[in-house]
């Protein structure tokens, strides 16, 4: 809203004043119209060279996408996210309820334990699966003395939905946790006095509230199945991902753009339902009423069977993979000769997250800008496009950036430069969420009186809004380090020659089952994901 | 107020400074190596000590990698090939990419077989293609060792046998297999491999590293990997078996090293190709890698069949190029799924 809306013309002392300074105001509105332009326009980048590669496929082209390999790739593709996203809901909704409205004994440990799984990376869960339930795995050492002497083992889609199933759930847990916190205590009273039981209570009340939170963390859960590499990867199941790296890896960027192109287009539909979804129904309170305070409900003969299904999801989530890392470490294997010095790997890695979630907060900052208080479809259609990092996994950005630098931009080819923009892109939404969400609790007449007594644009933003937005400003730079460090798709693919991080490490010693290499570097990526995860979920209990 | 402003310019001009200026100072030799870090790394990092010419090495397949110079073309920055397999090698030669080597670092390889036909590349170390096994689990199974790698394709060895479907060695053993069987036969044994619930692994070391797990009861790999476990734990229970006759199976190859048309350090590089064929070098194969040295001066390390008493079929290892026809094969074959 600028100050010239808000004064009528008439009572404007000078004219020629309010003129200047209404320009002023424009010219600044611009600068971030055209900072946010240029941001979108790099963000663009990977789907315009994506369509470029898939078009100079031509009839070779869709001769792949019409096969039946490929066609069985979607169906892999759908049908491990389906099932994952499923399973993940099925864990998650009790666990969130026993977390929060139950009288369970240790809530809060449990709910930390369990959400302790979205720290370990998907690669290095699936990775430890594979080793305790192989054929001759933990499992099966356990299982010896009932005449048990092979296993079938998990590689394949078992293994890739089990892996999914865990790593995910703590994103439906969040928001359904957060909703059932917020849940209206008297309209479960009235359905009470109505004649309902505790079943009817959760099922026609509670349910129905948790829906916009229950479908925001099943998408949520349904894109990070649909883009996840590493689970799939080491679990061997022929998702789009594993085959879009088989084939980028090999430099066959037809191919693989083809297959991406049909990747991105599956998100979007995603996408496109959730909207539909969402858009129905209200759930919100319409009077004002008295919120009251939630009461845990007292689980009685149930409690052995809640804590029994808490501990075995903490078990599956965390213990189990910390177990597998621990007793490589101690066990004695193949030494592998290639010496990464465990501080090369962390002054790489914590030195590109910080860096890049530095440049994505930037990057992002106009844009939600933007968001926050722009408005005009101009503005909208630019937010919309940054976002573009949702529907486009890490390995369809690294494969869209490699032909991108190694056709037109040969001087970025192999850089650190180029890795970062890949890691921005993915990431931009997050900032962007992170930050709009603090800039729209900010009242712009604060803004305005900061003008008004003197203060320049700039100076009114460094001095008033930024320091209001900070801790959303810093969630969303921790949120998008947390995920840089983990990430490793992007990395495999853009990193320059010989730049190793935690995940390029881990990566390669699997690769080559040198499996005490992986003990130490996954270990310590674990427990700096945790730092990082604990800065985050503490900024959102302080906002709750 | 101004504190704040000069932190954000600063901030801003620095990140804005790492994006757009990617170092461009190039006196580093860039290997594109196809064969794993664990068997190359030590005597890369040696060379930098002995000569003080700083290497930078990006490891991957070696199919993969030979692919990524070919699409790379006249901007690839990579100085040095290094592969785990002659077809791969054979492939760069024949799209024009490789540079003549002299005729003293070729002449430095015993055996003419080893060598490009046309010097480009030079063989630096000689590998068997063998079958690993574990005794007991053979014993266990009642299965006997097979005669012929088609042999696997037999019900009594349903899921029991281990591969590395894009490892450059196996690539290079089913053209091989393309060129002496044909196509339709080759793609036949990989359907029925694969309709045997054979293991897929992504190299050889973890196929090693399953048979002594009893994972698997054996599985197609090179004869040296068995030898690093051994050197660790001489009691594992796996052991070689070189499949005899001449079969198939038992195809030997080379890791070779070849200088790429658009280095812009040639004689860094030739120091490097020479330094691998050095005696040092050799040495580090036969003892380190447990590979055949292919100088005459250095011989093996570990109790193996000489190289000469091998029955391996007949052919020339450049007949192997057809690199990208076995590639497509492989993944029609469903091998990759």
């Amino acid at each position: 809203m600028h100050l010239s809306d808000v004064i009528p013309s008439r009572f404007r002392i000078n004219g020629h004043q309010q003129y200047a300074l209404s320009r002023w105001h424009v010219g600044h509105r611009q600068l971030v119209q055209i900072i946010s332009l240029a941001v979108v326009a790099v963000v663009m980048i990977p789907l315009a060279y994506l369509i470029i590669g898939a078009v100079s496929a031509g009839q070779e082209g869709v001769d792949y996408l019409l096969r039946a390999r490929t066609l069985r790739i979607v169906g892999n593709s759908i049908g491990l996210t389906a099932v994952a996203t499923l399973c993940a809901t099925a864990i998650a909704i009790p666990f969130a309820w026993l977390t929060s409205r139950s009288d369970l004994p240790g809530r809060r440990f449990w709910l930390v334990l369990g959400l302790a799984a979205m720290v370990i990376p998907s690669y290095l869960t699936a990775v430890t699966y594979a080793e305790a339930f192989g054929p001759k795995g933990i499992l099966q050492s356990l299982l010896e003395p009932f005449g048990v002497d092979r296993l079938p083992g998990i590689k394949g889609f078992p293994g890739a939905a089990l892996t999914l199933t865990v790593v995910t759930f703590p994103y439906i847990v969040l928001p359904v946790r957060a909703a059932l916190l917020h849940c209206d205590r008297s309209l479960e009273e009235a359905g009470q006095s109505l004649g309902l039981n505790r079943w009817g209570v959760f099922r026609q009340i509670i349910l129905p509230q948790m829906r916009p939170a229950l479908s925001t963390g099943m998408l949520m859960t349904a894109l990070y199945c649909l883009s996840d590499f590493g689970a799939v990867a080491v679990m061997h199941f022929n998702a789009f991902t594993r085959a879009i790296f088989i084939q980028t890896e090999s430099f066959r960027m037809d191919k693989a753009s083809v297959l991406a192109i049909l990747l991105v287009g599956i998100t979007l539909v995603l996408l496109l339902i959730q909207s539909r979804l969402q858009l129905r129904g209200r759930h919100y309170r319409i009077g004002t009423g008295a919120s009251r305070h939630l009461e845990t409900l007292p689980l009685g003969k149930w409690k052995i069977p809640a804590l029994i299904f808490c501990a075995g999801v903490v078990f599956i989530g965390v213990v189990i993979p910390l177990l597998v890392l621990f007793s490589w470490l101690a066990g004695h294997r193949i030494t592998d000769p290639v010496q990464a010095p465990l501080t090369l790997l962390m002054r790489n890695t914590v030195g590109v997250s910080a860096v890049s979630a530095l440049a994505v907060t930037f990057a992002a900052f106009p844009l939600a800008l933007l968001a926050a208080r722009g408005g005009g479809r101009f503005n909208r259609w630019l937010i919309h496009l940054a976002y573009a990092g949702n529907v486009l996994p890490g390995i369809v950005i690294a494969l869209a950036l490699v032909m991108f630098a190694s056709q037109h931009f040969l001087s970025f080819y192999q850089t650190l430069p180029l890795l970062i923009i890949g890691y921005a892109i993915r990431y931009l939404p997050f900032s962007i969420g992170a930050t709009e969400s603090a800039l729209a609790q900010i009242n712009p007449r604060f803004d305005e009186a900061a003008r008004s007594l003197g203060l320049s644009a700039w100076a009114a933003l460094m001095r008033i809004t930024v320091p209001l937005a900070r801790g959303g400003i810093l969630a969303g730079l921790a949120l998008v380090f947390l995920n840089v460090m983990k990430e490793l798709p992007t990395t495999l693919i853009l990193r320059p020659i010989g730049f190793r991080t935690f995940a390029t490490r881990i990566w390669s010693a699997y690769d080559e089952a040198f499996l005490s290499s992986i003990a130490l570097p996954g270990l310590v990526l674990i427990l700096v994901s945790a730092f990082a995860l604990a800065i985050i979920l503490r900024r959102e209990k302080a906002v709750d | 107020m101004f504190k704040h402003r000069n932190v954000y310019f600063v901030l801003v001009f620095a990140l804005s400074c790492f994006m757009l200026s990617p170092v461009l100072a190039d006196d580093v030799l860039t290997v594109y190596s196809g064969r794993n870090e664990s068997l190359v790394g030590p005597i890369l990092a040696q060379f930098t000590e002995d000569t003080g010419i700083e290497v930078e090495v990006l490891y991957g397949g070696t199919s993969a990698v030979a692919n990524q110079i070919l699409t790379e073309g006249e901007n690839s920055p990579a100085d040095v090939f290094i592969a785990q397999d002659g077809g791969a090698l054979g492939a760069l030669a024949d799209a024009g990419m490789l540079h003549k080597l002299p005729d003293a670092t070729i002449a430095r390889v015993a055996n003419a077989a080893f060598v490009s036909p046309a010097g480009v590349w030079a063989g630096l170390s000689g590998r068997a293609r063998v079958f690993v096994y574990n005794p007991e689990a053979l014993e266990e199974q009642g299965l006997e060792l097979p005669n012929s790698i088609l042999d696997l394709t037999g019900e009594e060895w349903s899921g029991l046998v281990g591969w590395a479907p894009t490892n450059a060695s196996f690539v290079a053993n089913v053209t091989a297999m393309r060129v002496l069987l044909g196509e339709e036969a080759t793609a036949g044994w990989l359907a029925g491999m694969i309709a045997n619930g054979v293991n897929a692994y992504p190299k050889n070391t973890p196929i090693v590293q399953a048979t002594i797990d009893g994972e698997v009861v054996g599985g197609l790999v090179n004869h040296y990997y068995l030898f690093r476990f051994l050197a660790e734990d001489p009691d594992i229970t796996a052991t070689l078996h070189f499949f005899p006759g001449g079969d198939l199976g038992s195809l030997i190859n080379v890791a070779g090293a070849a200088i790429l048309k658009t280095t812009d350090q040639p004689y860094d590089a030739l120091a490097l190709v020479d330094y691998l064929l050095s005696d040092a070098a050799q040495e580090y194969f036969a003892q380190s890698t447990y590979e055949y040295p292919l100088v005459s001066t250095v011989e093996p390390s570990v109790d193996l069949p000489a190289l000469a008493d091998i029955e391996t079929p007949e052919f020339d290892l450049s007949d192997l190029a057809d690199l990208q026809g076995t590639l497509e094969l492989i993944e029609e074959s469903g091998a990759l799924d």
